[in-house]
């Protein structure tokens, strides 16, 4: 009887499930097949400077447009820290009753304190417990000129006490002629300075926090993707840990770390000559 | 007619009513049976075409190697290689070696899978890329975070690079459709690279390898977030 029941879930759900994957998979390939393309046509019709096309593209959700002759001009002075997750959604949770959304808020508040007295202006992607979508974060950090992107998180596994840092796995690099890079791989030409960025910052976690990995890792993170400056995510370990105490007295050292790696980092802050090249 | 005929017309219908009372039963039982056997064979077709690859021990059996957790440190990811009977075809071998991943070490705390997750479907495209659709517990039991998600990408795509060289990118779908985020870090919106070199491809189909909206790791490929091992 059982065996009928699922049977009959297999045939009557699961098989038009399967034909629904075949005709989102060939829909996949099409539109993924049309991406190149449609960046050919900036929608905002002429390469816009960062802070004006990049918020209107972002709610367009269309096209970034990067300047790179913009760009070249300025020099970092400004950090957008990204506290992640946020309002319904709590991020990861411990078994304390631990929410990884309201400690990276507090976290930012640290980080934040120890980035202006080294002279940066910091920028934040939420104030408070709301949850803005990935590309209204990313939004917030293109509409900067000069800027680094820093996302806060706390993980649900990993040795407890440990902290990581992450850089966007390579992307390919579409330019159109007019310089503009695709709102989805804002982050393609930044990948080199991104790493650098994390390297140094990972080697001043590493110092503070034994059993961190001395370089910073590499993973598809979807936040950093669509950030079209030197971006990095930081990871400290983990909820799991029974009194959220433990990782509250490792926010100061983070947010020392942070800020001496962001001053390390400023001089070699110069932007690519154009949106393909790399450092 | 006389009386003796009619007593035995009537005697004779008594026995043809009789035996038919008796026949019917039987008859319509056979026929039920019948029916059922008729509909269990379309649903045993059905059910072939739907049910989980098991592994046919007719198979050649060879050393697969499968990404589980290290018991040393839970953030990198150790090969273990086991005797597998496995086919020849790549989407079976496929289905085979994420089913044996899936079903999870001996030690459960190396999995990097939840143990609810199921692999729903596998289709492998003429280009090389494969898309691999996990049921919605995949997504919903596995601790948020980058390095938990990241660890079970590349347990599933680390896996397939070792075990099945005809797949050269990797879609992951959760209940057949295309998901932003494996549990809000990991981006599912791009393919992951399983192996750059194509084997046993006709040379039209390398151009393929640069398909757009790919996801390429920076150093060798199916190596997302292989951390460096520290001695």
């Amino acid at each position: 009887m059982l065996l009928a029941v699922r049977n009959f879930v297999r045939i009557r759900i699961l098989f038009p499930l399967r034909l629904l994957t075949l005709v989102l998979l060939s829909a996949g390939m099409v539109s993924s097949s049309r991406t190149p393309a449609s960046s050919q046509q900036p929608s905002t019709g002429s390469p816009t400077s960062v802070p004006a096309g990049a918020s209107q593209a972002a709610t367009a959700g269309s096209a970034v447009s990067v300047s790179s002759a913009q760009l070249q001009q300025t020099g970092l002075n400004i950090v957008v820290l990204d506290p992640a997750h946020g309002g319904t959604d709590p991020g990861a949770r411990g078994s304390g009753g631990i929410r990884e959304s309201d400690i990276v808020l507090d976290l930012a508040a640290q980080v934040r304190r120890a980035l202006e007295a080294q002279g940066f202006q910091v920028v934040q992607t939420r104030q408070g417990n709301e949850n803005p979508s990935f590309d209204d974060r990313s939004a917030t950090a293109n509409a900067q000129r000069g800027a680094v992107f820093v996302t806060l998180h706390i993980s649900s596994t990993g040795l407890p006490g440990t902290v990581r840092v992450y850089v966007n796995s390579a992307l390919p690099t579409v330019t159109d002629s007019n310089g503009l890079i695709p709102w989805e791989r804002a982050q393609a030409p930044f990948l080199g300075l991104s790493r650098k960025f994390g390297d140094l910052i990972q080697g001043m976690l590493v110092q503070r926090f034994k059993g961190s990995p001395e370089v910073a890792q590499t993973a598809a993170v979807r936040q950093l993707r669509t950030t079209a400056a030197p971006a990095i995510a930081v990871e400290i370990s983990s909820v799991a840990v029974q009194d959220r105490a433990e990782i509250d007295r490792m926010a100061p050292g983070v947010a020392d770390a942070i800020a001496r790696g962001v001053a390390a980092f400023k001089p070699s802050y110069v932007i690519p000559a154009g949106p393909g090249a790399r450092p | 007619m006389t009386p003796r005929w009619r007593v035995r017309l009537i005697g004779g219908l008594i026995i043809a009513v009789v035996a038919a009372a008796i026949y019917f039963p039987i008859l319509r039982r056979r026929v039920k049976r019948a029916a059922r056997l008729q509909q269990q064979s379309e649903e045993q077709a059905r059910r072939e075409l739907t049910q989980p690859v098991v592994i046919n021990p007719g198979d050649p059996r060879v050393k697969t190697k499968l990404f589980w957790g290290s018991d040393t440190d839970d953030s990198t990811l150790v090969p273990v290689t086991v005797e597998l009977p496995l086919s020849n075809d790549p989407v079976l071998r496929s289905k085979q070696v994420l089913n044996t991943l899936l079903a999870g070490p001996v030690d459960a705390d190396l999995r990097t899978l939840p143990p609810d997750a199921v692999l729903l479907a596998f289709y492998l495209l003429p280009d090389g890329t494969a898309v691999a659709d996990f049921s919605e517990a995949l997504a919903t039991s596995i601790p948020s975070g980058i390095a938990s998600e990241q660890l079970a990408v590349d347990s599933i795509v680390r896996t397939l690079e070792a075990n099945v060289p005809q797949v050269q990118r990797l879609k992951i779908l959760i209940h057949g459709q295309e998901m932003e985020t494996l549990a809000g870090h990991l981006d599912l919106t791009g393919t992951f690279v399983v192996n750059s070199k194509p084997v046993q491809v006709p040379p039209s189909d390398k151009t393929a390898a640069a398909a757009p909206g790919t996801l390429t790791p920076e150093k060798a490929p199916g190596k997302l977030a292989q951390p460096e091992r520290k001695p």
